[in-house]
């Protein structure tokens, strides 16, 4: 495939493990967090951990959607997708995910909640106009990538006088995330792992640009490479950052250059400044509540916010206490340290959200990466 | 060229009341297009002479959403489908039957168009359909038109093939490119607005099968990869062979515009669906003579050696990446595409 056989070609990958072994020092570790789900899968889907020296050990962060969100806002879709006439629609993964005493979407529809799968919100447009009877809601998720495609349904919506249509806004903020995990002192209580470095967002990085990472490679002098998500993407932004911390530098510096700018798409900045604000809080899985890390829908918009609509409350959620999706969405454990995986938590019958996602540690450990775990068990 | 009768209106509960319009539509559409000895529409079971030796029996259900897609329909489907899974036991097909749960409002153009299809698939595949039912459900209560088949085949003397048999040094032939048929579906499915050339891959296999194993009669195991795709087929042989299986992303043949569309919808041609591959399970050393045989067959010509059998108490499956790594290949976790046959 053209445009992307060239970024997944074996000779390149095998000269730049080359030049990540020689520029590797023997004597220390490279702690490199990426931060999305897409590198997680990335690295297991290809192997690209087979082509990395010993030295260099990759840290998975929270940059999985459906895995951030925390049980309490799913139970509270739950819910709603209950309630008489509404129909409840959402990207795929979501339908999945475990809530609250085992339910989750899939369960909830099993039993006769309206509940409808969506490749783009331009469809749940659709539904909500071929069904003038139903109040058909959008339970957006996921980060800066996914938030304007939500601001342009809202956009229409209210350009239509579309009724029947809301949004249960759940969007968040990826350099938030990154700041909390690094300065947050309860999480390093909470025995955080040290980070030497991190793989930046790709598709997030491609609308908000790279300038928003600026502030914490200077504030807490870890360096930041964009990479995109193809193999060879990730192998060379591995070796920018080894050079980086190899001569203390800790700058933003942009792999991805076919796909970002320093400013990012300012056109889907704009709509979304439109159309969302900043909340002052939001609960994240693994992260707890995070200052000024998600969106939530402007005042204008009012009429199109579902929980403002169905006076919606966030409850009291029910976890799994043996899940340790928490410290695994933080970088402080791996899934192999938690007792439910690949036991009772398996991708069929996933007990918490890192197991259910492809972009999820656990998934793209369990799917992908079990050979190794074997291996590495029989080791020790 | 035989005359076609043309039908218009649509299914109506009395095309299954027993009466008249069923009796009409039993022998103007299925007795007719289906056009065999056995089948008289008169007698409550087909009567068939049979060789001695190993009958294989399977039996598969087809609620495909659309009906009518690139490369095929639910009838070449209902058809193939079932032959296929006959042939996979190393037998080969003669006899089918069909059962139809029609919806009322179903066009009988429609019904018709699918009848003839099963008709030239069967035709095609050298088996005839025998025996038949037809039951009506009210508007809603279906979707178009659900066929039951149940397939009967001789197997081949001395042949024995098994998901059990197959052992550690064993080729793993695959006899073309994979994940044709899932996408074919996605992208004629409203919701997804693109566009591709792929035709579903939808094709009867027993020719193939037979000349595998005019080549290679020691071959341990066949399977056709439907729902789940190439890999829950080498996992479910790796977890009853009890052993491991590595294949070589290299040799996996998948079309550019399938891989295209699963890039975009995020989906692993490993886990979509085939309706006319099959993978072989061969001894070594009748692993060249194996796939020159399927090379040599029309449904066979894009065939490669994509892996072998290896000793595993684990049964893991793991496949060497074109990237140069390696990585697990899992079953299936949920659905990917629900429907697709």
């Amino acid at each position: 495939m053209k445009y992307l056989d060239d970024f997944r070609d074996a000779r390149i990958a095998r000269a730049l493990a080359a030049e990540i072994a020689a520029e590797v020092r023997p004597d220390r570790n490279y702690r490199l967090m990426e931060f999305c789900g897409g590198h997680t899968h990335a690295i297991f889907r290809y192997g690209v951990t087979d082509l990395l020296p010993p030295q260099v050990r990759m840290i998975h962060g929270p940059g999985c959607p459906v895995c951030v969100l925390p049980v309490s806002r799913l139970d509270m879709a739950i819910r709603l997708a209950k309630e008489e006439g509404v129909t409840l629609c959402t990207y795929g993964d979501m339908l999945r995910v475990p809530g609250s005493k085992k339910q989750s979407l899939l369960k909830a529809r099993a039993e006769g909640a309206d509940i409808r799968m969506v490749a783009s919100t331009m469809d749940a447009l659709q539904l909500a106009r071929t069904n003038p009877g139903k109040e058909v809601v959008f339970f957006a998720i996921g980060f800066e990538t996914t938030t304007p495609p939500t601001a342009v349904a809202l956009k229409i919506a209210e350009a239509e006088r579309l009724e029947n249509f809301s949004v249960f806004c759940n969007h968040v903020l990826t350099p938030a995330a990154i700041t909390n995990i690094l300065e947050a002192p309860e999480l390093r209580a909470m025995e955080t792992v040290e980070i030497d470095g991190f793989l930046g967002p790709a598709h997030v990085s491609v609308v908000i640009g790279a300038q928003p990472y600026e502030f914490f490679a200077e504030e807490f002098e870890k360096p930041v490479v964009i990479a995109g998500f193809e193999p060879l993407d990730v192998m060379q932004s591995i070796l920018m950052l080894v050079r980086q911390i190899n001569e203390g530098r800790a700058e933003v510096e942009n792999q991805y250059i076919r796909a970002v700018t320093r400013h990012g798409n300012e056109t889907a900045k704009a709509m979304v400044a439109e159309v969302f604000e900043i909340g002052r809080s939001f609960e994240w899985r693994g992260l707890g509540d995070v200052p000024y890390s998600a969106f939530r829908i402007r005042d204008r918009f009012a009429a199109w916010d579902a929980e403002r609509r169905f006076a919606m409350r966030q409850g009291q959620a029910l976890e799994n206490k043996a899940c340790d999706c928490p410290k695994i969405l933080r970088g402080a454990a791996v899934p192999t340290d938690c007792k439910l995986f690949g036991k009772q938590c398996t991708p069929q019958t996933p007990l918490g959200s890192c197991m259910v996602s492809d972009e999820g540690a656990c998934a793209a450990y369990y799917k992908y990466g079990r050979r190794r775990v074997a291996r590495m068990e029989a080791a020790e | 060229m035989k005359q076609h009768r043309t039908w218009t209106g649509v299914v109506e509960m009395g095309h299954g009341a027993g009466g008249r319009d069923m009796a009409d539509l039993i022998e103007g559409m299925f007795v007719t297009e289906f056009a065999n000895d056995a089948l008289t529409g008169e007698e409550d079971q087909a009567i068939l002479a049979v060789p001695a030796g190993r009958l294989a029996v399977s039996t598969d259900g087809f609620v495909v959403s659309p009906l009518f897609f690139p490369g095929g329909d639910i009838g070449a489907l209902a058809v193939n489908g079932t032959v296929n899974d006959v042939a996979m036991g190393g037998a080969a097909p003669f006899a089918l039957s069909a059962s139809f749960i029609l919806e009322e409002g179903l066009a009988l153009a429609d019904l018709h168009r699918i009848t003839c299809s099963m008709a030239e698939a069967a035709r095609a595949a050298g088996v005839r359909i025998v025996t038949g039912d037809t039951k009506v459900v009210e508007r809603g209560k279906g979707d178009g038109v659900f066929i039951s088949t149940t397939g009967f085949g001789m197997v081949r003397e001395g042949v024995s093939l098994s998901a059990r048999n197959v052992r550690p040094g064993d080729a793993v032939l695959v006899s073309g490119t994979m994940g044709d048929h899932g996408v074919a579906i996605m992208a004629s499915r409203a919701g997804f607005d693109f566009e591709t050339d792929i035709l579903s891959d939808c094709a009867a296999l027993n020719g193939l099968t037979g000349a595998i194993l005019d080549a290679a009669p020691n071959t341990r195991a066949m399977r056709d990869p439907t729902r789940g795709g190439l890999a829950a087929v080498l996992n479910e042989i790796a977890r009853v062979s009890r052993v491991g299986i590595t294949i070589r992303e290299d040799d996996l043949p998948v079309r550019p515009g399938v891989a295209g569309a699963c890039e975009i919808l995020g989906l692993d041609p490993l886990y979509v669906a085939n309706e006319g591959k099959l993978v072989a399970f061969v001894p070594q050393e009748e692993a060249d003579a194996a796939l020159a045989a399927m090379r040599a067959h029309p449904l066979g010509l894009e065939a490669t050696m994509l892996g072998t059998v290896t000793e595993d108490p684990d049964c893991f499956v793991e496949m060497e990446t074109a990237f140069g790594g390696r990585r697990m290949v899992d079953w299936i976790a949920g659905e990917q595409l629900p429907r697709i046959c």
